[in-house]
Formats: C-alpha cells, sequence, structure tokens
C-alpha cells in the first residue's frame, strides 16, 4: 500500500540521512579517542548553529523515514485499516521528532534550553 | 525455467497424485493413482486421472508446447507450466500435490479465474498508444537501441500468471498490479510507437503500483521463459522518480 509521494519522501530522507550518519559516527570516533568530556563536548554543541542544524536535520530525516517504513511494514503485515495505520504512523513521526528535537535543543541549546528539564 | 535434457526414469510404477478439486473457495485435495510414463509431464498426469479415473476433472490448457501460456497450476506447492515441467524434476518421494494457481480465485478445481489478471494489465497501462496512422512512415529502431534491447527482454511473456502466483506482494495486497502486468509496463514504454510514457507512469505510480515490489525476485525465479519482471519493475521506478526529480517523462529514442 504505498503512496508514490511519500515512497519519493522516503528515498530522498535517506539520502539527506546517508552523510549525516558517516558525519555522526566521526564525530563519535572523534571525541571518543580525545576522550572528549560531557562538558567539553556541550562546550563546542551549546550554542552552535552548525550542530543544530546538523542534528535537526537528522531528527527530521529519521523521523520521515521511519514514519514511511513502518506505514509500509504496518500495512503489508497486518489487517490494520489503512486509516488506523495512518494514524498511528503520524503519531510515529510526532513521537520521534519530539523525542529527537528535545535532545537536540538539549545538545546544542545554549544556557536551559526551552522545555528541555536538566 | 524451461526443463532441461529428461533424467532416467525411476523404476517406480505409479504416482500418488493429489489433486485439488472444488470451487470457490471450498473444496479439498483428492488422491489418485497414476501409472509412471517415460518423459511423462505434469500436464499428463492431469489429462490421464481426466481421461482415466475421473471425466469430471476440470482443468485448462492449450498448445502443449509452452506457448499459450494457459496451463500453469501448483506443483508441490510451486507455480510452473505444466505442459513443460516433468514428473522426474518435481518429483519429491512418490507423490505430486498439484493445485490451481495461487492468488487467483479458482472456478472449479485446477482452473482459475483469469480476469484479475488481465484487468491488471489495463490498469498498469499495459496497452499501446499509437498516434501514427496509415500514412506515417515506418518507425526506424535498430536492433543495438538501448530501448530496443529493453523492450526485447520482456516481450516473450506468454501470460501464463506464473510470476502473479509467485509474488507475494500480490498475496499481500490485492491491489498489487503483479510482475506481469508491469513488465508489459516497461515494455511498452520502451518502445518507440508507444506515444503516452506518462499515461503508463501515472498508471504504475498507484496504492496498486511498482513502488510496492520488494524486489526479492521471486517471479524471476520462477518465470518459465526465464523473464525478469523483477529487472522491468526496477526500471519503472527509475523511470518514475527520474520524472518526479526532472519532469522528463519517457525518453526519445537516440
Ligand atoms: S520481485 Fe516484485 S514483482 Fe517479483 S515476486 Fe517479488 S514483489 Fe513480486
Ligand atoms: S513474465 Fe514469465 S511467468 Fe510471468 S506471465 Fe510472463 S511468461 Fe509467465
Ligand atoms: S499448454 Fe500451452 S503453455 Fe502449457
Amino acid at each position: 500500500m504505498i503512496d508514490f509521494r511519500l515512497y519519493m519522501l522516503q528515498r530522498l530522507s535517506a539520502l539527506i540521512m546517508v552523510p549525516l550518519v558517516f558525519g555522526h559516527i566521526a564525530v563519535m570516533i572523534y571525541a571518543v579517542q580525545d576522550g572528549l568530556t560531557a562538558a567539553e563536548i556541550l562546550g563546542r554543541t551549546q550554542g552552535s548553529i552548525m550542530w543544530f542544524l546538523f542534528y535537526g536535520s537528522f531528527v527530521v530525516a529519521v523521523s520521515v523515514h521511519a514514519a514511511i517504513g513502518l506505514r509500509t511494514i504496518i500495512s503489508e503485515w497486518t489487517a490494520m485499516p489503512m486509516r488506523l495505520v495512518n494514524i498511528l504512523c503520524w503519531s510515529i513521526m510526532a513521537g520521534l521528532l519530539l523525542l529527537g528535537g528535545r535532545a537536540v535543543l538539549a545538545v546544542t541549546w545554549l544556557g536551559q534550553a526551552p522545555g528541555v528539564l536538566s | 525455467m524451461p526443463d532441461g535434457s529428461p533424467k532416467p526414469e525411476t523404476e517406480q510404477r505409479s504416482l500418488r497424485v493429489k489433486v485439488w478439486r472444488g470451487s470457490g473457495g471450498e473444496g479439498g485435495y483428492e488422491t489418485f493413482e497414476v501409472p509412471r510414463q517415460p518423459s511423462q509431464t505434469i500436464l499428463d498426469v492431469v489429462t490421464w486421472i481426466q481421461q482415466h479415473s475421473d471425466p469430471n476433472l476440470t482443468y485448462r490448457f492449450a498448445c502443449r508446447v509452452g506457448m499459450c501460456g494457459s496451463c500453469a497450476m501448483m506443483v508441490n506447492d510451486e507455480p510452473r507450466w505444466t505442459c513443460r515441467t516433468h514428473v522426474d524434476r518435481v518429483l519429491k518421494g512418490d507423490e505430486l500435490r498439484i493445485a490451481p494457481l495461487r492468488n487467483l480465485p479458482v472456478i472449479k478445481d485446477l482452473v482459475t479465474d483469469m480476469d484479475p489478471f488481465f484487468d491488471k494489465w489495463v490498469s498498469a497501462e499495459a496497452r499501446h498508444h499509437p498516434t501514427a496512422d496509415r500514412h506515417s512512415d515506418f518507425a526506424a529502431i535498430t536492433p543495438d537501441d538501448p530501448h530496443r534491447l529493453e523492450a526485447s527482454s520482456g516481450i516473450e511473456c506468454i501470460n501464463c500468471a506464473v510470476c502473479y502466483a509467485a509474488c507475494d506482494t500480490v498475496a499481500g495486497n490485492p491491489d498489487y498490479l503483479g510482475p506481469a502486468a508491469l513488465q508489459r509496463a516497461w515494455t511498452l514504454f520502451n518502445d518507440a510507437r508507444d506515444e503516452d510514457g506518462d499515461a503508463i507512469l501515472d498508471a504504475v505510480s498507484g496504492t496498486g503500483g511498482c513502488h510496492n515490489c520488494h524486489s526479492m525476485g521471486s517471479c524471476a525465479h520462477y518465470c518459465p521463459n526465464e523473464l525478469n519482471p523483477m529487472t522491468a519493475i526496477a526500471g519503472l521506478k527509475r523511470a518514475t522518480a527520474r520524472r518526479f526529480l526532472t519532469g522528463r517523462g519517457k525518453r526519445k529514442p537516440s
């Protein structure tokens, strides 16, 4: 049960994710090898528009990509009515955006991030 | 896959053949004893049962040489063209199980209703869209033209629906157009004389369209003519994506 626009959106979100995944892995290796502390990492990421955009677009791409993929899997493997599948997958996307967005803000927002409890 | 040279006959004298009997959704297997014969095909077995055991057995065939595509059935749970499938090739033990093609409604016994299969060819716009008339010049197409080669790779389809029966995506999504119809659409899309590539791409982009294909290749594995509908479907996916991104539909012949 695939809608062609969703199919394209899923491919495009995958394309966006590819360099971000490699970037993320490179950053992790760098941070671990250099033995950076959490405070040092936050010192570099907080207030940085670059890191906000990097991880922000990552979160958006992941949320879109995962929700569309799950929509296909659920519609093929269960007898759930399509309306319900759509509602469920919109909710999954919203949940991923919320969780991911909160994490991005915690890491890149200068000072106390809005809506983030320390 | 066409059967290779026949293997040596077994010593066996007879076969136990379970044949699906019934109509609509109802029915069950009935067992027949069938004498073993040299170079016996599955169609020979079914014909023997109808001629010697039960004249009510309903099945379909025409050419007996792998041309017409009407004799396909499930043999030991796999779709096969029965006129060119030797018993030797598929026999496990001394038992055969023969059933109507999967993914299609059963009319009676081994005969399925092929309408849904062919209706989907129409839904996929897998039909010629001509604009030329009798005064037009011939379309000059060289044999090595890449589009001609793409088209050529699918034209030997005999409409047997073996691929359709093999496709799990058809089983899970009754709207899915299926490998044969999509392969035909791709063939026409590559035909320089077909003038409505956009109609084809629209038709294969719906909820039952080519993008549902999982590319696992059961269709190519079972196609008796060794065609590869999966590759054709991949071509349609590329063409629809290209049109989405660049607005360019059918490529003009080179
Ligand atoms: S490759 Fe696609 S069309 Fe072929 S059997 Fe698999 S899902 Fe069906
Ligand atoms: S593609 Fe192959 S299996 Fe499918 S209908 Fe044509 S000949 Fe039969
Ligand atoms: S009877 Fe014609 S293909 Fe088998």
